[in-house]
């Protein structure tokens, strides 16, 4: 556990930031929360709307099973209280994008209660730089619809396809005191979320936002009066929007001002945050349990369910990568922070495993090393990702596979994997085509060596005179010569030899 | 507790209900006279009483994530007082 | 031969399918009977051709053997229930001009089963009312008189007034009513018919304009306990749309009616008999007594000492309900929309709700609202739903002395129209009976008694354990059989 140093200077001395955030995640799912309209990002207008979405009168609602199984196994992968008992409130208020005129959510009975999620603050010490976030409950609500301003001069438009769309609220203890940690946390449990299966974590698709909870104080003093920012829908938005706020908040108490308690809106264009004309003047939401639903009771059989489905999580992953695999922290961490490229990796460590008769812990590294530098390398600059990835895992445990025998060097395996990359062919198959085989034939090998020293007699009479560092220089040449496939240790020896000789 | 012209004004707001000064007046003695009435239930000991959730003792059914419904733009609009290019329309709203 | 008008359900029902007359003829006469009643405003939409066209069918499908429970019999829909094509106005402003492009679960059924819509029925605003003077296409008038020899325009209660006003005058054999806190058992009461609200989540909600949730329930109304019986059939059942609806089998209501309480216990609440009771209404209920006895039943004296508080419970509790449930009339999707010059959306809202709700309508929101708001929940909702558990758990020791209880349905005979209009609570008052009931979901029926001094109907209300329908049906017969209540309104409209 550490604590965070980070401070604000301002003129009356340092100030410290207190963040809470509240996340609405969208959960996968393909129908909506109360009705069997579909879910699915980018449909035209008002086409994914039910009659119940549109809040026709007389129209009921009907809970979706899997919304509720994602919540709970949600719950369950931040270690939190699943609340067997549960209720849906009714949130009132009048706005165009909410045609019941409430939101059906959990006020008083939250299906999730209490649980935790660690973050890591320095990637290569995650053992000694983890803080544990407290989140306060999950619940599980309904979205609204969408407003669209800039398509007529008089009229907004409205649209309901995200009307009803189930959305968790993930609210976290006000435990962060930083940016860093902000983001951190928010990553975080993104990642989770995409392990557990229960939100795709696409930001940019509104499938994740956060409203950030942020106060100051000095330190050791009661926490001051927050704002939240509404609806920041990147990492790097929610730690801009803690920097600035904050940063906004202490301006506002050294000229002797207050903060007002109130919702404000991030412009990422100007980078600042500005006050929000408010959406219900009263803020009087009349919160009511509501009586279209009955209360939601969860069986043992259906909690069983949830946890017997829930994968191998990051931090476990984590771990057992770093001592049942023995990579190193900081390449553990890298692999575990997203679903993708852990399932990706373990695919490779299996494939190559079973190729090459190894255990998994034996060809590990090796996988990893490949994994995070050639193939992100290539990705990066064909800008490509994983999912995208012209080069599958088990082609790259082929390719692992031909080096660890010996068929190839690492040298050749960079050009092996340039020409995969390009034509998608099998590793063993541009080898053979293109005679890659690395040899370990002694008699050539001793014939270039022989040249090689021949021809640098003067560079052989100084390595002789002790200059020693010149031994690379004899293998380099040997391996030029070799044109790259002779074996490494093979040739080491024979120089050794030659000019020992 | 007894409500005066400016939390009549102040719920009818909440309400989304325009009134006049003059409606507002005379709501003041009726809403009064009911909430007066209906606070005799204050009287009642409810000590260890749970309360009621559902009054006929009933399971909330599941449903199954499928699609079954949407695509119905044409009855979702039929009765609005303006659609426009498949949408609600309503006066400008400045967020 | 009689008049078709003059037939209940079920000797419509035999008569088409022994060939007496055919469906065509039974809604072309009741039709006739809707056409020259305008005086009585018990509809907002006539739709005459709906109800030859079913009976058309009818009348085809018989040809082909092909009968349903049915077949042949029109009825009028209470115009709270959205039917798909026909204007549904819940007797508002607000949804005047809304066509529904969906059927609610309880009308679809029935049309499913072979009856016909000769209209849709008027009724208090919203269902708001126990007068039908809320609504806004005017005040639904009974078709009775007292027998004084004035012409005072009686009401014929509410909120289901359409319902009992058309079925008292013969303008419809049936109806569907919907009871929230005693709309259909008063109306029934006041018109000399029967109307049985049964346990709560028997019948979808489904494409119910809602008012309060948590007890809104559709019913049939009609002139016989077995015409009820045999409505409710076909309008009770599981529906996977309401998550309140309760997923049980239909029983067979009406081949299991009997008239015979041998083995049953009749329980008398001694709340139901404040000091000041109306002493006609006590005679009748000591009559009622009397009958039951006399169909084999045992009588005791039952205690439900929470019954004062029914009242101020339920309107708390259904104005918060109703305020958040007619939060949708917006103006936005469907319905009037009201815009001043300039306004902005929430002065649209608030425009168009002013416009839009008539001031019984605007009083319960308010209300509600206001009992709902902040620092105000714990101490007027949260205290009224633990009332109500109470007032439940006193029914469920009173149900463990006996097997339904009998009590009158309303506290007098139907009042003059105007009478109680300046007093919300005077108002209020009328339901003290019938709310204890909604309020613990059980099912509860109204069965014409007898006649006050004043000619007119007074009802006796029965209420049986959660799903015990049949007792109640069956404790109705026998009060039914034994009251031979014969009386009907001289036509004047
Ligand atoms: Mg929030
Ligand atoms: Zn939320």
């Amino acid at each position: 556990m550490t604590e965070s140093t980070y401070r604000i200077q301002g003129a009356t001395g340092e100030w410290e930031v207190v963040v809470g955030l509240e996340v609405h995640a969208q959960i996968t799912t393909n129908a909506k929360l109360f009705s069997g309209a579909a879910t699915a990002f980018g449909a035209e207008p008002n086409t994914q709307v039910s009659l119940v979405d549109a809040a026709m009168p007389g129209m009921l609602p009907v809970p979706n099973r899997e919304c509720i199984r994602q919540a709970v196994r949600t719950g369950m992968a931040i270690d939190a209280q699943i609340n067997k008992w549960s209720r849906f409130d009714r949130k009132n208020y009048f706005y165009a994008d909410l045609p019941q005129g409430y939101q059906i959510s959990q006020l008083y009975h939250p299906i999730v209660g209490e649980g935790q999620i660690a973050i890591v603050l320095d990637e290569k010490n995650p053992d000694t730089s983890t803080k544990v976030i407290g989140v306060e409950r999950i619940h599980v609500e309904q979205d609204a619809g969408k407003l669209m301003h800039d398509q007529h001069p008089t009229s907004s438009y409205v649209d309901l396809n995200r009307s009803g769309v189930a959305l968790m609220e993930i609210v976290s203890k006000p435990d962060m005191r930083s940016p860093a940690e902000a983001g951190a946390y928010l990553s975080k449990l993104r990642t989770i979320l995409r392990y557990v299966g229960s939100c795709d974590g696409n930001m940019d698709q509104g499938s994740m936002r956060a409203d950030v909870n942020v106060s100051v104080r000095k330190p050791g003093e009661a926490f001051g009066t927050r704002t939240e920012t509404k609806n920041v829908n990147s990492v790097r938005f929610v730690m801009a929007v803690v920097e600035h706020e904050a940063s906004r908040q202490v301006d506002v108490l050294e000229a002797g001002g207050k903060i007002v308690q109130e919702t404000r809106l991030y412009d990422p264009d100007r980078n600042e945050t500005r006050s929000m004309r408010s959406k219900e003047d009263a803020h009087d939401y009349r919160y009511f349990p509501d009586p279209d639903l009955l209360p939601l009771e969860l069986d043992d059989a259906f909690l069983e369910e949830c946890r017997a489905s829930l994968p191998e999580l990051p931090d476990v992953k984590r771990k057992r990568y770093e001592q049942a695999l023995g990579l190193s922290a900081y390449n553990a961490t890298t692999l575990t922070a997203d679903a993708d490229t852990a399932r990706w990796f373990e695919t490779l460590v299996a494939e190559a495993a079973r190729i090459q008769g190894k255990s998994e812990s034996d060809v590990a590294k090796a996988s990893a090393n490949w994994l995070l530098s050639e193939l992100y390398g290539a990705l990066n600059r064909l800008g490509k990702t994983l999912d995208t990835s012209p080069v599958g895992p088990t082609d790259g445990a082929e390719l692992l596979a031909l080096v660890a025998d010996g068929t190839i060097s690492g040298t050749i395996a960079k050009q092996v994997f340039e020409i995969m990359l390009e034509t998608g062919d099998k590793p063993a198959k541009i080898v053979e085509e293109k005679g890659l085989k690395q040899t370990s034939d002694t008699g050539a090998i001793e014939a270039a060596v022989a040249k090689v020293l021949a021809d640098n007699g003067d560079k052989v009479e100084q390595y002789r005179g002790g200059k020693e560092a010149l031994f690379g220089f004899f293998v380099g040449q040997t391996m030029k010569a070799m044109q790259g496939k002779a074996n490494p240790q093979v040739v080491n020896e024979l120089v050794k030899k030659g000019l020992a000789g | 507790m007894s409500i005066d012209l400016q939390t009549v004004k102040k719920i009818a707001s909440l309400s989304r209900i325009s009134v006049t000064d003059a409606e507002a007046e005379a709501m003041v003695p009726e809403l009064n006279n009911i909430l007066g009435w209906v606070e005799q239930l204050g009287e009642v000991d409810v000590t260890g009483v749970q309360p009621m959730t559902a009054v006929i003792p009933n399971h909330q059914r599941l449903r199954d994530d499928v699609v079954t419904d949407g695509n119905v733009r044409d009855k979702v609009l039929a009765n609005a007082p303006q659609a426009e290019h498949g949408f609600f329309a309503v006066p400008k709203v400045i967020e | 031969m009689t008049d078709i008008t003059d037939l209940t359900v079920a000797e419509i029902r035999d008569g088409f399918r022994a060939g007496d007359f055919s469906a065509r003829e039974v809604a072309s006469a009741f039709n006739a009977n809707v056409a020259t009643a305008k005086a009585l405003n018990a509809f907002i939409v006539e739709t005459p051709d709906s109800a030859l066209a079913a009976a058309d069918a009818a009348d085809a499908a018989r040809a082909a053997g092909d009968l349903k429970p049915l077949s042949g019999v029109p009825i009028g829909m209470k115009d709270l229930f959205c039917t798909q094509g026909v204007q549904t106005t819940a007797a508002s402003h607000m949804l005047e001009g809304f066509v529904p492009t969906y059927e609610s679960t309880v009308s679809g059924k029935l049309w499913a089963a072979g009856a016909g819509m000769l209209g849709k029925l008027n009724l208090d605003q919203f269902a708001m009312g126990s007068s039908n003077e809320t609504s806004y296409y005017g005040n639904v008038i009974s078709p009775w008189r007292r027998n004084d020899g004035g012409n005072a325009a009686l009401a014929p209660g509410g909120s289901s007034g359409g319902s009992s006003s058309a079925i008292a005058a013969r303008l419809c054999p049936a109806a569907t009513g919907t009871d929230t806190g005693g709309s259909i058992r008063q109306p029934a009461a006041f018109t000399g018919i029967s109307g049985i609200k049964p346990t709560y989540g028997r019948c979808s909600r489904w494409g119910i304009v809602a008012f309060a949730s948590s007890l809104d329930q559709a019913g049939p109304m009609a002139r016989t306990v077995r015409d009820n019986a045999l409505l409710l059939e076909v309008m009770a059942g599981f529906d996977p749309k309401d998550s309140t609806s309760l997923d049980l089998a239909v029983p067979q209501w009406e081949a299991n009616l009997s008239s015979d309480l041998r083995g049953k216990t009749v329980g008398i609440p001694r709340e139901y008999r404040p000091d000041g009771l109306n002493a006609e209404i006590a005679a009748l209920w000591d009559q009622g007594i009397a009958w039951l006895k006399d169909a084999g039943a045992t009588v005791v004296d039952v205690s439900l000492p929470h019954t004062k508080y029914a009242l101020p419970t339920y309107y708390i509790i259904a104005p918060a309900e109703a305020s958040s449930n007619l939060a949708r009339y917006d103006g936005v999707r469907y319905g009037q929309r009201d815009l001043p010059d300039g306004a902005g959306l929430q002065d649209m809202y608030a425009a168009t709700r002013a416009a839009g709700f008539g001031p019984e309508v605007k009083r319960r929101i308010m209300i509600g609202t206001y009992v709902l708001s902040a620092g105000f929940y714990d101490a007027y909702y949260t205290q009224a739903q633990k009332v109500r558990a109470l007032i439940a758990r006193d029914f469920e020791q009173a149900f463990e002395q006996c097997d339904l209880l009998l009590t009158p349905t309303a506290p007098s005979a139907a009042f003059t129209l105007g009478e109680k209009q300046a007093d919300p609570l005077a108002m209020y008052l009328n339901d003290v009976f019938t709310v204890p009931a909604s309020l613990a979901g059980l099912p509860a029926m109204s069965v014409p008694g007898g006649l006050d001094a004043a000619g007119l109907p007074l009802g006796l209300q029965i209420i049986g354990k959660a799903l015990d329908e049949q007792t109640v049906l069956n404790a109705g017969l026998a009060i039914e059989e034994r009251a031979g209540f014969v009386a009907r309104p001289d036509k004047w409209w």
